[in-house]
């Protein structure tokens, strides 16, 4: 055991420069899911490593594990086995309250509608999740700088029912790496989308990887889009393979 | 405090329905406070006004019926003025009688009136704030409210039946009635010949002038009397001030009513904000799991959705509170018992915003319960 500082409020507090940035670590992760009989082994031993600036891809069949890995990763789930190493910080054996600070300082998520909160502007998303994570303008992004980079600057002043679900998409990204995260998740991004807007969105994580150089993993069905990821793994029964 | 605000004005239609609710149900516990202090006003402001600690009735008067039935002996506020803790005591008439008015010119309107009896120059004497004071024996000083029925210092009264007729000679300014009816203020002795049915030139039966309603009591200093302590040696049933106002004809029931009907809004009010405030969670049960999966902690969120409900609740009872007092200052001009007092509608203000916030805390609750898991995967 080398890394077990997670109760340490602020491990990596100075993040400024990238290039400090650990990524994710996950090790021999095991996850059973219901309870009695009907016990099923979502994540069976998965190892997996996420360098700062890389973008993995995971591929597999529908129930084979793919979202369970994100909740594991992502500070949502806590593995019945294994260590999770978010940015050097173990966070496996974290409480819900610790979990939750990992999550508004350590990660950022895409969903795979967007997922974005009806009453706010564009713009707002953004500066929400700067709230949230209770963070100023000045630690993560500057929201405006960010809108205009993923393309959505024209669209500062719009509710998410004014956007298309592309535009939706690009907005739920630029909220997702507003606040610096070392890790970014991404859950069945293009579902949505037809095929030339799939490969505007994944063009984009995989642009926004490299330059905020953050670790991320996407969970996709489309393999259209796989030709921008630097690393394809695939899951079958809770396993992950190359 | 980010979103509360935002969402306050994105879903103001909503929001603005349940506001609307609870301004109308604010609204309607103005209306009922006014016509409580109202009526409490009607029913023992003339006992509210007199400087009176306690009543001693005669021994084993029940309450609801003290005024009317006890009777007691002069002598027995002698017994009372004895003790130590009483600074003094003097005897008390009242009685219920219908009479007609005369007007000045000649008109007779008829006019109920509680006449109550007093030693002129006791401590139970009222101040006056026009006319005379109590005195001559046909002398009366009525409430301000005998002279807003048209009559005026100089017109007599004559009571039915007996024919007595007595002078309004002055007023006590205020408003003083007993179970809705107005106080008229006499001598003892005069309101001793009334209660004994004796007409003038009648022959006043023996011991008429022996008798009274109750004792009335002040307290050497403070509030405290023994009560029990000096029955026994009186020979008396006092009750307080306060106790006494049950005697009241029909106090008790009206104003349980009354509180019935506000303990049932407040119920009500606080019940549809909770109401409100646990649909409008489960709505946003996927929006709140994204937010918890993009960190936040639950703390955060309830207090967002307090800031609401308290934002609500304060500008809707605020708006409602207008609305009624404004109403209800139109009918403080009409002969309806209706009264406007701070202190009952300030209490009033802050129950409706505490009961609100109590029904949005019970809601908010499950925010907890919501999954951030959730947020991953389909749509909902
Ligand atoms: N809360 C739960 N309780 C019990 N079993 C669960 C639970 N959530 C998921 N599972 C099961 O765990 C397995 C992995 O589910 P997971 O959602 O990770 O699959 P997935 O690869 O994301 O599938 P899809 O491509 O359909 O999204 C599935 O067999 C699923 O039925
Ligand atoms: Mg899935």
């Amino acid at each position: 055991m080398t890394t077990t500082n997670s109760t340490s409020p602020r491990p990596n507090s100075r993040r400024g420069d990238a290039q400090e940035r650990g990524g994710l670590l996950v090790e021999g992760v095991t996850l059973t899911l219901g309870d009695g009989d009907a016990t099923i082994t979502a994540l069976d031993d998965v190892h997996l490593n996420v360098a700062p600036g890389e973008f993995v891809a995971i591929v597999g069949p529908s129930g084979s594990g793919k979202s369970s890995l994100l909740a594991v990763a992502g500070a949502l789930t806590t593995p019945d086995a294994g260590r999770v190493l978010l940015d050097g910080v173990d966070i496996s054996r974290a409480n819900g309250r610790e979990k939750a600070r990992h999550r508004r300082e350590k990660i950022g998520f895409v969903f795979q509608s967007g997922n974005l909160i009806p009453a706010l502007t564009t713009l707002d998303q953004l500066r929400f999740a700067l709230d949230v994570a209770g963070k100023r303008a000045d630690d993560g992004y500057d929201p405006r700088e960010l809108l205009d980079r993923v393309g959505m600057g024209h669209r500062a002043g719009h509710r998410p029912h004014q956007l298309s679900g592309g535009e939706r998409q690009r907005v739920g990204i630029a909220r997702a790496l507003v606040t610096r995260p070392a890790v970014l998740l991404v859950d069945e991004p293009t579902a949505a989308l037809d095929r030339a807007r799939s490969d505007d969105i994944v063009t984009l994580l995989a642009h926004e990887t490299h330059e905020a150089n953050v670790a991320t993993i996407m969970v996709t069905h489309d393999h259209d889009v796989l030709h921008h990821c630097d690393r394809i793994l695939s899951m079958v029964d809770g396993r992950l393979s190359e | 405090m980010f979103l509360a605000w935002r969402e306050l004005v994105f879903a103001r239609a909503r929001f603005g329905l349940m506001g609307g609710v609870v301004a109308l149900i604010a609204t309607l516990v103005v209306v009922l406070s006014g016509l409580s202090s109202g009526l409490v006003n009607d029913g023992v402001s003339g006992l509210q006004r007199l400087p009176v600690t306690a009543f001693a009735f005669a021994e084993g008067t029940k309450t609801d019926s003290a005024f009317s039935r006890s009777t007691v002996n002069v002598d027995q506020a002698k017994a009372w003025k004895s003790r130590a803790d009483v600074g003094d005591a003097t005897p008390f008439g009242n009685m219920l009688v219908n009479a007609k008015a005369v007007t000045a010119d000649g008109v007779q309107v008829p006019i109920d009136l509680a006449l109550f009896g007093v030693e002129p120059g006791s401590f139970l004497a009222p101040a006056v704030s026009a006319g005379a004071g109590l005195g001559a024996p046909d002398g009366i000083v009525v409430s301000q409210t005998v002279l807003e029925h048209g009559l005026a210092i100089g017109d007599t009264v004559v009571i039915d039946r007996l024919g007595t007729r007595l002078k309004v000679v002055g007023t006590t300014g205020d408003q003083r009635t007993f179970g809705h009816v107005d106080v008229a203020y006499l001598p003892l002795r005069s309101w001793q010949q009334v209660h004994a049915g004796a007409g003038p030139g009648d022959e006043v039966r023996d011991g008429a002038y022996a008798e009274a309603t109750a004792i009335a009591l002040r307290a050497r200093d403070g509030n405290r009397i023994d009560l029990p302590g000096g029955d026994a040696a009186a020979g008396t049933t006092s009750m307080t001030l306060k106790e006494s106002f049950g005697a009241s004809p029909g106090y008790s029931a009206e104003t349980a009513t009354l509180t019935l009907i506000q303990v049932f809004l407040y119920a009500i009010s606080a019940l549809v904000v909770g109401t409100f405030f646990t649909v409008w969670t489960i709505q946003r049960k996927h929006e709140l799991a994204v937010i918890r999966a993009m960190g936040s902690s639950t703390g955060y969120l309830m207090r967002d959705t307090m800031i609401q409900a308290a934002v609500i609740l304060t500008v809707s009872t605020a708006v409602g509170f207008l609305i009624g007092v404004g109403g209800g200052t139109l009918l403080t001009t009409t002969p309806m018992p209706f009264a406007l007092e701070v202190p009952p509608l300030v209490l009033a203000a802050l129950l409706l915003i505490g009961l609100g916030l109590a029904g949005a805390a019970a809601a908010v609750g499950r925010i907890v319960r919501v999954d951030p898991l959730a947020a991953l995967g389909g749509q909902r």
